[in-house]
């Protein structure tokens, strides 16, 4: 078993808690894995990604080679797009479809939504808009976690568990947000997949 | 065992703590700047009383953990690839010193620069200064070097370098610990004339550091971290560096691999191990991440003429970060091309923070230029070097740290007036006050803005040399009172700086003009600490 995911959104969207949630999931169910970052200057708004290496077998690249992808999570419509030689053919993409626009130069929102109706695989969903409906916009990364699952082999109450321990601190009601943000998500998936 | 889930960084920050260190000295830059906070948030640590507070530079960083070494007590000292070049003075001739109690430099390069000036590699500096490197290949190898590398330090006498690419330092992965060793006592150099580098004792030392390469050369012949895998296919060899080591492995099970690997993680590279290679082999590829400094070695060392490639012969690229795909091409195996990405992509580079100071103090600035020529602005090292990006392409250099206000010097002595300096807070107490200095002592006819935001913003909010110190040390330095100016970048006050500009650009002299604001960054990080606070006010926060 193996799952390579390459998570994709802008600095400050907060990929980085998608990915630890991940990890922590992940390494607690005993697997192997391997999870390469951006760090630095590209965290000033810039485009950022993370590989998220999932296996029962030891990993060895920290990079996923190109064209071997599982799935592409990506927080950002336009995000998505940027790792497609990354996919493997048969692969998802599982993408928000809220832009995030901070650049004077953003491309057409139709058009983006057209390349990614465009591809075989694909889930999009208006995870800020979800979000929003269950109480706090910022979820939104949650909603995208949760529609990932049906692709990650490690069972979505491990993945909850994660949720739980990285929220706790903040209190019940933010726990309980972000795990009902993530059951949308996957929710959302199942049904369209 | 519970495997802890680490950075690279995290690693050797856990390595070093659990390697019995006293104290761990550096200045932020990215890929390192996570090691120390690490090892600031520690609570063991903090148990321990390992100091971890930042130093105002590599070089004030790299003399400290000296004198700790000095004193007997285990340390480290931390540092981008670019950042030994600032210590470099103390680096070199330190191995002439050598060490008392064990010390480590891990150096973090950046090939690919995502967040540098150059990608110099560090290993041509370990070769420079003939002291052993250590270059894990993964996270777990990055714990167990730094744990165990202070006792070889020890037992070899000089500092161990650790070397580390970004990937390594920013990715993460399963890490088992062992057992904490304990800290050394306070102890003197038995020879009181070690660290005493006049003439007569440096020869005798050189002399000395000279003799033990071959002892640095059979540590790494035995260390374990050194292998040749043997197999029956001579017809090629492979020399896997570091974290190409991993690489390697993503198209080649080690088990399974047809062809021989020599895994090379500890410097200097050991003859014998190159000469086996060369017995066995009809043709080597070197996979390194950052220069061909193994390439150029191999060719040397080998009598017979053997086909050597790499990055110098061509088989991978020369410049930039190795991936599992740049090896597999180099193997000649078959590389996935994967589907291409749409025209309508565009870029999203970096920008300053919305509401940032450095965008209001660069508004200003622009308006008060507005009547000269362009190109008068030298810059620095920081968040507002993203001034020469559009929207506001205000400067027109970043070389290294400090180089704003000597370059603008140099620029205003040979008659470009004005010339302005744009320089950060912290980067001025790293390397600017010498350079302003020069400008007081020279008279020269420059404007220095010190665009203030009281943290190291762009590696994530470190605490500034610098806080509260800016006006004071202007003036010891001689800048005189009257042209220090300090302004609030804000837009209410843009007509006020710009008016501040022009009547600085008009003095014939040295002049500085402090904006100062918080970083917004900052600011909300102290916000979100301050509410924590008072949320749970009986739990301590580091």
């Amino acid at each position: 078993m193996k799952t390579d995911i390459v998570l994709a959104g802008v600095g400050g969207q907060g990929i980085l808690s998608i990915a630890s949630i991940l990890g922590e999931a992940a390494l607690r169910d005993n697997l192997y894995l391997k999870q390469a970052e951006t760090h630095g200057m590209s965290q000033r708004g810039g485009a950022v990604v993370s590989h998220v290496r999932i296996s029962d077998d030891a990993v060895a690249s920290d990079l996923i080679p190109v064209g071997t992808a599982d799935i592409i999570l990506s927080v950002e419509p336009m995000e998505a797009l940027r790792y497609l030689p990354f996919l493997k053919e048969d692969g998802y993409i599982v993408t928000n479809t809220t832009p995030f626009k901070n650049i004077p130069n953003y491309p057409n929102e139709e058009e983006i939504l057209a390349e990614l109706k465009k591809q075989p695989r694909c889930i999009a969903i208006d995870a800020d808009a979800i979000a929003s409906e269950i109480g706090n916009r910022r979820a939104s990364n949650m909603v995208m976690l949760g529609a990932a699952t049906p692709f990650i082999q490690i069972t979505p109450e491990k993945i909850e568990a994660g949720i739980q321990r990285v929220f706790s601190k903040k209190g019940e009601d933010v726990v309980n947000l972000n795990l009902e943000a993530f059951r949308a998500g996957r929710n959302f998936a199942l049904a369209n997949k | 065992m519970q495997k802890n889930l680490f950075l690279g960084v995290e690693a050797i920050g856990q390595g070093a703590i659990d390697g019995g260190i006293s104290g761990v000295y550096a200045y932020p830059g990215t890929p390192s700047t996570e090691i120390t906070e690490f090892i600031q948030e520690s609570e063991l640590a903090a148990e321990l009383g390992i100091r971890s507070k930042w130093s105002s530079n590599e070089k004030t960083a790299y003399e400290a953990a000296l004198g700790m070494s000095y004193a007997g007590k285990r340390t480290m000292v931390c540092m981008k690839h670019v950042g030994l070049n600032v210590a470099a003075d103390a680096f070199v001739n330190s191995a002439i010193t050598g060490i008392n109690g064990g010390m480590i430099l891990t150096v973090a390069d950046d090939p690919s620069m995502h967040s540098s000036q150059n990608e110099q590699d560090s290993r041509f500096y370990a070769k420079f200064a003939m002291i052993p490197v250590l270059e894990p290949s993964n996270q777990q190898e990055a714990y167990d070097m730094v744990r165990e590398g202070f006792a070889l330090s020890e037992e070899l006498g000089v500092p161990v370098m650790v070397r580390i690419t970004t990937r390594l330092a920013h990715s993460r992965a399963g890490v088992e610990r062992s057992e904490v060793l304990s800290s050394n006592e306070l102890q003197l150099p038995s020879d009181p004339s070690q660290f005493v580098l006049l003439p007569a004792i440096a020869r005798r030392r050189y002399k000395g550091l000279l003799e033990k390469q071959k002892d640095f050369e059979k540590a790494a012949k035995k260390s374990k971290y050194n292998s040749i895998t043997k197999s029956s296919d001579r017809s090629f060899g492979i020399i896997a560096c570091g974290i190409a080591y991993n690489y390697l492995q993503e198209n080649y099970p080690i088990d399974d691999c047809p062809y021989t690997v020599m895994k090379l993680t500890q410097y200097p590279i050991p003859e014998k191990m190159l000469s086996k290679m060369e017995k066995h082999c009809e043709e080597v590829l070197v996979l390194e991440e950052g220069a061909p400094v193994v390439e150029e070695a191999v060719k040397a060392a080998f009598k017979k003429d053997i086909k050597v490639s790499g990055r110098l012969s061509g088989a991978l690229p020369r410049d930039g970060e190795l991936n599992a795909d740049l090896v597999a091409k180099a193997l000649g195996k078959e590389v996935l091309k994967g589907a291409e990405i749409p025209d309508i992509i565009v870029n999203r580079p970096p920008a300053l923070c919305q509401g940032c100071g450095h965008q209001d103090m660069y508004k200003a600035l622009n308006e008060a230029l507005d009547t000269f020529s362009k190109g008068r602005v030298f810059s620095d090292i920081g968040c507002y070097t993203l001034g020469a990006l559009p929207p506001y392409k205000s400067i027109y250099s970043c070389v290294d740290m400090g180089a704003s206000i000597t370059m603008a010097k140099g620029a205003s002595d040979a008659g470009l007036i004005p010339a302005i300096a744009v320089i950060g807070d912290s980067t001025f107490t790293h390397s600017g006050i010498t350079g302003l200095l020069d400008a007081v002592n020279d008279g020269s006819n420059i404007v220095v803005v010190i665009s203030d935001n009281e943290s190291v913003s762009m590696t994530g909010g470190q605490d500034s040399s610098a806080l509260g110190k800016v006006e004071s040390i202007c003036q010891g330095v001689g800048v005189d009172p009257a042209h220090i100016r300090v302004l609030v970048p804000l837009k209410k006050y843009h007509e006020q700086m710009v008016e501040t500009f022009n009547e600085e650009l008009a003095f014939d002299g040295v002049s500085v003009i402090v904006f100062r604001r918080e970083c917004i960054q900052a600011a909300a990080k102290r916000m979100r600490k301050a509410k924590k606070i008072k949320d749970n006010p009986k739990k301590q926060y580091s």
